[in-house]
């Protein structure tokens, strides 16, 4: 028995049993189906934790492919909008940020909201309609939790057509702290994506590791790779016209796995800069400054830890 | 030699491959029958063990006039005349619901997002031109709503429009089917057909019948309980 108001249609009588979206004033009934959008009024929102509306789903799921290496992610969400964090090996964290502003409407009722979700699962149900983009047609969303334990409901229509989703939520995990912080960054730079695309694309994944040296002399900015048919060096010279902002301080060498590295290579797909940051410790910091369909700025953030194998000796 | 045809003219040999293609994506190996007038491509699974069966006719004038000469020998098994009526035209099933699909273009992408959520689908639709499709799993459910798709008239063999006369219109006519099934037939239309439509016998088939200029296709999913 479906505990929300609603209706269909213009007729106040029967409907098909779905989960559904509470319209106050509506007098109850046994089935409910999903209104499209344009007859739905924005629902009250004070019974749920999450309630969130999207003209163009497309704004939230390409953010979400380019963290997508994992089945699972977990999602926060505070005023300031929706977090959706996905890890592996305890060593790499993505991150993927759509703050509130980007939807046309978002509250969250608690301070925080947390849960862990399907990643799988979401992307698929973000795209029913279909990832290609054909120009003037856009997925509308809407997004209701109702709070710990409840599942993750999701409204979507696209030319009068429309889906919803119910997907199981879990505990979240405990999350990596990488405690990286401005403070503690000892190399900073910031390259235009189009410059490092190309390298990322053709990554010599037979290598192990890739290497990156950051340094105020020369080579400046080198990424290096020791695959199977031998060593790869890439250098960025810092007066490089792709070269936004050069910040090295001391000459670090670090190297990084490269399976735990190439799934970034879906956020440089989709980005215009990047910025590159180490710590004292060797742990990496790329940012991803990603502009949407509407020109609207977003980010995207992977840390990662160095490769421990590599002693100093071998440097 | 009992049969022998040329085809020439390349718009028809195009249209004529198409036709394999589609019929490719939903059989390995199907009877071909062939009379004076028309091409028939069968495929007649066991239904009571749960596979689809098709029917595809295609008329002659399609296939005829111009001119390349390519010859591919391909092994057939003749089938003896005596087990002719194992394919005979299948009958329209007596259905509770009958409706025009929905865009396919849009089913289609909905089924291949679902196929990877679930191995059934279940097709539900009533006499007010009403649609859903539903996948439930213990991870996710997700049901899709199509509106204002109308319902074909079928006129009865008494001459009055009928079939599921006094139904309520509500109603919905159900059939969890094999996701994998629905997904190769829809992946299978390269070209819009004139009329897409289906019927529906609740809980216990679903038949698909498109219809394209020259071509008709026919596809029955039984039910799974």
């Amino acid at each position: 028995m479906c505990d929300f108001l609603c209706w269909r249609r213009s007729d106040l009588t029967s409907c098909a049993r779905i989960g559904c979206v509470r319209f106050p004033g509506r007098p109850l009934c046994s089935r409910c189906p999903a209104m499209p959008f344009s007859a739905q009024p924005p629902a009250s929102g004070e019974r749920y934790a999450l309630s969130a509306s999207l003209d163009n789903a497309r704004h939230l799921s390409s953010l979400l492919r380019a963290v997508h290496f994992q089945d699972h992610a977990t999602c926060l969400a505070t005023a300031s909008g929706l977090r959706v964090t996905v890890e592996d090996a305890k060593c790499i964290q993505a991150n993927a940020f759509i703050q509130a502003e980007i939807f046309q409407e978002f509250s969250v009722q608690e301070e925080s909201v947390m849960f862990r979700i399907s990643l799988s699962v979401l992307l698929d149900c973000l795209t029913i309609f279909g990832t290609s983009s054909l120009p003037g047609t856009s997925t509308a969303l809407r997004m209701c939790y109702r709070g710990y334990g409840y599942p993750l409901m999701l409204f979507l229509e696209e030319g009068g057509v429309v889906t919803v989703c119910k997907i199981n939520t879990q505990e979240p995990d405990e999350l990596l702290d990488f405690d990286f912080c401005s403070t503690k960054v000892v190399n900073k730079i910031i390259l235009q994506s189009e410059g490092l695309r190309e390298a990322f694309a053709e990554l010599d994944m037979t290598s192990e590791v890739l290497q990156i040296t950051m340094s105020p002399d020369k080579p400046y900015f080198r990424l290096s790779t020791f695959g199977n048919a031998g060593s790869a060096h890439l250098d960025y010279p810092r007066d490089s016209d792709l070269m936004e902002a050069f910040h090295c301080n001391q000459t670090q060498t670090n190297r990084y796995k490269v399976s735990l590295l190439k799934p970034s290579t879906k956020a440089l797909a989709l980005s215009c800069k990047v910025s590159i940051r180490t710590d004292a410790q060797g742990f990496l910091s790329l940012q991803y400054m990603i502009r949407n369909e509407d020109g609207q700025i977003c980010f995207v953030e992977y840390y990662c830890c160095p490769d421990e194998n590599i002693t100093e000796a071998e440097l | 030699m009992r049969f022998r045809a040329k085809i020439v003219d390349l718009a028809c040999l195009n249209h004529f491959s198409r036709i394999i293609n589609t019929i490719a994506k939903l059989a390995k190996t199907c009877i071909l029958r062939l009379t004076v007038c028309k091409l028939y491509f069968i495929l007649s699974d066991k239904v009571a063990n749960g596979g689809a069966s098709m029917w595809c006719e295609l008329s002659q004038p399609s296939l005829s006039s111009s001119s390349r000469i390519v010859t591919h020998d391909i092994p057939v098994g003749v089938i003896p005349r005596r087990m002719w009526n194992d394919f005979r035209e299948p009958g329209v099933p007596d259905f509770d619901v009958s409706i025009y699909l929905p865009v396919l273009k849009t089913m289609k992408s909905v089924v291949e997002r679902m196929k990877n959520l679930s191995n059934f689908i279940v097709i539900e639709a009533n006499l007010s031109g009403e649609m859903n499709l539903k996948i439930e799993t213990d991870l996710v459910s997700v049901t899709t709503h199509f509106k204002d798709l109308g319902n074909p008239p079928w006129a009865s063999e008494d001459g009055c429009q009928s079939s599921a006369q006094g139904r309520d219109l509500e109603s919905m006519a159900e059939a969890r089917i094999d996701i994998k099934k629905l997904q190769q037939l829809l992946a299978g239309q390269q070209v819009n057909p004139t009329k897409a439509l289906c019927n529906i016998v609740h809980k216990r088939i679903v038949h698909f019948i498109l219809l394209h200029e020259e071509v008709s296709l026919q596809y029955f999913i039984p039910a799974i309980a």
